[in-house]
């Protein structure tokens, strides 16, 4: 992640001896941004949080270890929902493995995770506007459930 | 003589929020460092999570966009990726997608720098997809926990899939669609 910032750094840098004029355009360019951005993810990560301190991961484990039609159906609505970092994620999902959900009920659960985001809907929408992020969110949901399908079907 | 606001815009949305997250922050630090298993420290720790991540990532992420967005002629990613590119814009896209860390709302700024760049709406879909599905350093620890066998598959299937939904997306939506504005409100 450092290396990132150093790559930064330098780009920043560089661009400011090439043309000073311009790197102060695009970084009050990016500010602008950065600030428009602040309201809207300090509302969906406050309330994320919240959320997902009030339902342990024992419960989650409780609802998706299982094998049956219905929690293939919890886990993609679970999946769209929720909003995890990977490192969270996936140790989880090995233990709900372990723990004897099916591959599709993983499957489900994570690329819904992946691709569906309903908590952070507020901020898709500031980006993009409420039709675009209804309607990405509303494919990727069928995405996710078609991959979820044939995840199931190949690695039974 | 410049103003304070056009050397600094959106000063005062700023002077509201990052004293707010500031203060939110050090509650979530201080209780994620806490011992016990109560609720307030679960969602501390969850927040400050975010928080770390956040703080990692999006200053840089945005300084990044603003260059972007000063030096990258409109003509270039026009041609490249633009309306009428090709299938290689597509390889274009899920490369520069593939190649980034972090949650999926630090890709939105990015999506959307593209998008005013001239970027087909489908391109700008599928690098959304790319990103949040199978970005590389998500994909190692994805192998590390459920194995390789489900992280190939889970590509081989998500990849196609994605693709077919972003043509589909931009198919759906009017060609004159146009992003909300991007200034802050003052």
């Amino acid at each position: 992640m450092s290396g990132f910032i150093l790559l930064t750094v330098a780009a920043t840098a560089v661009s400011w001896a090439a043309d000073t004029g311009k790197t102060r355009r695009g970084l009050r360019q990016g500010w602008r941004m950065l600030i428009r951005l602040l309201p809207a993810l300090t509302g969906v990560l406050a309330g994320v949080s919240l959320a997902l301190a009030a339902i342990p991961a024992e419960s989650l484990r409780a609802l998706l270890a299982r094998d049956s039609p219905l929690t293939f159906l919890a886990a993609l609505a679970v999946g769209s929902v929720t909003l995890m970092p990977g490192f969270v994620a996936y140790p989880l999902a090995a233990g709900l493995k372990a723990g004897g959900a099916s591959v599709s009920v993983l499957a489900a659960f994570l690329t819904t995770l992946m691709m569906v985001g309903v908590a952070t809907l507020p901020v898709e929408a500031r980006f993009f506007g409420w039709r675009i992020a209804l309607w990405r969110n509303a494919l990727a949901f069928i995405g996710a459930a078609v991959v979820a399908a044939g995840m199931a079907v190949l690695l039974r | 003589m410049k103003s304070a606001r056009t050397l600094l815009p959106g000063l005062r949305a700023a002077a509201t929020w990052i004293p707010l997250m500031a203060v939110l922050g050090g509650w979530a630090w201080a209780q994620a460092t806490a011992a016990g298993d109560v609720f307030p420290r679960r969602a501390g720790e969850n927040l400050w999570s975010f928080a770390r991540d956040m703080l990692a990532v999006l200053p840089a992420m945005f300084m990044l966009i603003g260059l972007f967005d000063v030096w990258v002629p409109r003509a270039v990613i026009e041609r490249h990726v633009g309306r009428d590119s090709g299938a290689k814009a597509v390889g274009w896209m899920i490369l520069l997608a593939m190649l980034q860390a972090g949650p999926l709302y630090v890709a939105f700024p990015v999506a959307v720098a593209l998008w005013r760049k001239g970027c087909a709406p489908r391109n700008v879909f599928i690098y959304l997809g790319a990103f949040s599905s199978i970005k590389l350093p998500l994909l190692s620890f994805e192998v590390a926990c459920l194995g390789w066998t489900f992280s190939l598959v889970r590509t081989a299937i998500t990849l196609p899939v994605f693709i077919a939904l972003a043509y589909l997306l931009e198919k759906q939506l009017p060609r004159s669609i146009q992003l909300p504005e991007q200034e802050p409100k003052t």
